[in-house]
């Protein structure tokens, strides 16, 4: 059965592409926004744009969404130029940070929306809504109006009438931060159970890395409107492409150290504590790079192989384990995880595998 | 403190507006309505037994209606349109607030001027309807019904538009964007989620602007004829109060247009009860 009159805003899809799309807010003098971001999403896919806020996620969605248009470059849903399609005929579900629910329907109203748009019949209607309810836990609460729901109860509902119409790809812009922290954790769960379940296509926007790892098939990283890394969980977790993604993945260690030797791959740094052997993760041609070093990926012991000898100045306690700030010869200052408690002023050794030590170019001055 | 001491304060806070409201408002109001059971020869209800069977007073009211009613649905009905589609912060909204706005500013009589001037038989809207062989003769828009209504549109509608604007611009846009989403084309975007979210506005504004144009004066005299079609209520209070010097009428003619005043109002307000009137925004912000 068909209920789209306009013709195309159903019917699955292989891939949707992003070509060098950008997005200009004011003069000629800001930065754009969006500066020429080129992406492939694949049917199924889960993808996240992880970033800092301001970084242009949201205006990135909101490019797909249709909801702002583009200054240049394009979106393709296969060989559908969609770009000049206004939001109404893309056929896409969204849910919005704010969550966007009309506050004078009640909840079954708000969820068959989309669905009376497209003039389905009442009584599928009825039925498409009543599983959608179901699946976000909300049965009973259909003659609610938003108000009168929790937070999580709304955002339940807002997910409930972005997926009932079956989009062909499922848009959610930070649908969690407005979440205290432990029903933050419940809806995770939710949405990938959900998306299991549905296997819609979905881009997820937000700036909490734990949300992106534990959710998106694939993760796109970035940083003041252009994409730094497209890549795994995994990948992007473990090996970031370049400082910003390094920094924003929890390298909180950036060493800013002289270049002893490139070999290869190898680096070897030195401070005035001595050496240290990393693995380049760009081509390192200066005299200075950066070492990019994770606190829970140093071993604190007496003695080490590629370690740096230093100072206990400060220790935080964690419960699970403590942060511990070391200070080596020459200033350095470094912070580690233990899983003990270490006294102030005790000489140790802080260890990380070579290929742990991730090596960038120091920016030039 | 408790929340009671604190009730306390913010009732002395209130207390000289109260006053003010008191001296300027209720007292002459009750003023009024005492005189208008007062008048010089007859009973109590002598004013109001006048008024009711003098064919040139009970017909004010209906004739004030006759104007009042269409100025004030017309000027809701274009505001409404015209604030939709500026409820988007611009440069040309600012270019657009302004020129509107001037009406208020000049004041009736000045607007009754202009008008008497520019659309009267000899005025350029004549002149240049009769240059383009669209009319024939002169065309009357003014010293009668036409005039009075075109005048209470012009000086009304500011302020019906800018009543509209706020309650337009205070509605969240991504509810419809959110509808956007789901299918909605931008009249049904309008139709779904603005409008049922402005109709508690819109009967504010209709109630302020009714009033507003139910007491209409300076353009009934001046622009309309005042002597038949545009005899207006308040033309019968002030010809009670200063031609006949008879308080007690006058009193009594403005007890009854209060009164009216008021039955229209209580039914849109109660016409207002039935609709959804909580928060315009869509979730947590
Ligand atoms: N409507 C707008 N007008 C002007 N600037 C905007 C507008 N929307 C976003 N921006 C700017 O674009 C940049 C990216 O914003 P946004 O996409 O909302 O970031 P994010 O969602 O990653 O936090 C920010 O610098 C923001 O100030
Ligand atoms: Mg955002």
């Amino acid at each position: 059965m068909n209920y789209f009159p306009q013709g195309r805003m159903q019917g699955d899809f292989a891939s949707l592409r992003l070509e060098r799309v950008t997005r200009r807010f004011g003069g000629p003098g800001r930065p754009p926004a969006l500066d020429g971001v080129s992406l492939t999403v694949q049917r199924g896919e889960f993808v996240a744009l992880l970033g800092p806020s301001g970084c242009g996620k949201s205006t990135a969605l909101n490019c797909i969404a249709g909801l702002i248009a583009l200054s240049s470059g394009a979106i393709w849903l296969d060989d559908e130029r969609l770009d000049a399609l206004p939001p109404e005929r893309r056929g896409f579900g969204m849910v919005f940070q704010s969550y966007a629910l009309f506050p004078h329907m009640t909840v079954q109203n708000n969820v068959q929306f989309g669905l009376v748009m497209r003039g389905v019949p009442a009584a599928e209607r009825q039925r498409r809504t009543a599983r959608a309810l179901a699946l976000v836990q909300l049965e009973g609460h259909e003659d609610k109006l938003p108000g009168q729901l929790s937070g999580g109860q709304q955002q339940r509902v807002a997910i409930a009438r972005a997926i009932v119409v079956e989009p062909r790809l499922v848009l959610m812009d930070e649908p969690l931060s407005n979440l205290d922290a432990r029903l933050r954790l419940e809806m995770r769960a939710e949405i990938r159970r959900i998306h299991r379940e549905l296997g819609r296509t979905t881009i997820y926007v937000t700036h909490d890395q734990d949300e992106a790892l534990s959710l998106a098939d694939r993760i796109v990283v970035m940083q003041d409107g252009t994409v730094q890394q497209i890549g795994s969980p995994e990948e992007v977790y473990a090996q970031p492409a370049n400082l910003h993604v390094a920094r924003f993945m929890g390298f909180r260690n950036l060493l800013e150290l002289d270049v002893d030797a490139v070999a290869g791959g190898e680096v070897t740094l030195r401070g005035a504590w001595g050496a240290l052997r990393g693995t380049a993760r760009q081509s390192i041609d200066g005299p200075r790079a950066i070492a990019a070093i994770r606190p829970d990926e140093i071993a604190i012991g007496p003695a080490g192989g590629n370690a740096i000898a230093g100072e206990v100045e400060g220790v935080e306690y964690y419960g699970r384990d403590c942060l511990v700030e070391i200070r080596a010869a020459g200033g350095l200052r470094l912070f580690a995880r233990a899983p003990g408690r270490l006294e102030r002023g005790a000489t140790v050794h802080a260890a990380v595998a070579p290929e742990r030590v991730l090596v960038y170019p120091a920016s030039r001055p | 403190m408790t929340a009671d001491r604190r009730a306390d304060r913010a009732a002395l806070l209130v207390a000289p507006a109260a006053a003010v409201m008191v001296l300027l408002f209720i007292y002459p109001f009750l003023h009024g309505l005492v005189l208008s059971f007062r008048p010089a020869a007859g009973g109590a209800l002598a004013s109001y037994a006048t008024f009711f069977t003098n064919r040139s007073l009970w017909p004010t009211i209906f004739t004030t209606l006759r104007l009042a009613l269409p100025a004030t649905i017309a000027n809701v009905a274009f505001a409404l349109p015209v604030a939709y589609h500026m409820r988007r912060r611009s440069r040309y909204q600012k270019v657009v607030i302004t020129i509107l706005v001037i009406p208020m500013t000049l004041g009736t009589v000045l607007i009754a001027e202009g008008m008497l001037t520019y659309l009267g038989p000899k005025g350029w809207l004549s002149q240049t309807l009769q240059l383009l062989h669209l009319a024939s003769g002169p065309v009357r828009l003014t010293h009668n019904y036409t005039g009075v209504l075109l005048s209470l549109i012009v000086s009304g509608f500011p302020f019906v538009f800018l009543l509209m604007l706020s309650y337009v611009s205070g509605i969240d846009p991504v509810l419809g964007q959110a509808a956007a989403t789901l299918g909605a084309t931008p009249w049904r975007q309008f139709r779904y989620i603005y409008l049922p979210l402005l109709l508690p506005g819109l009967a504010m504004a209709f109630c302020l602007a009714f009033v507003q144009a139910f007491s209409v004066f300076p353009s009934a005299v001046l622009l309309g004829a005042p002597a038949g079609p545009t005899r207006v209520i308040s033309i019968a209070a002030y010809e009670a109060a200063f031609e006949q010097f008879d308080d007690s009428l006058a009193s009594c003619v403005a007890m009854i247009m209060g009164a009216v005043q008021l039955i229209v109002v209580s039914a849109v307000l109660g016409l207002r009860r039935a609709l959804y009137r909580g928060p315009v925004t869509g979730g947590k912000r």
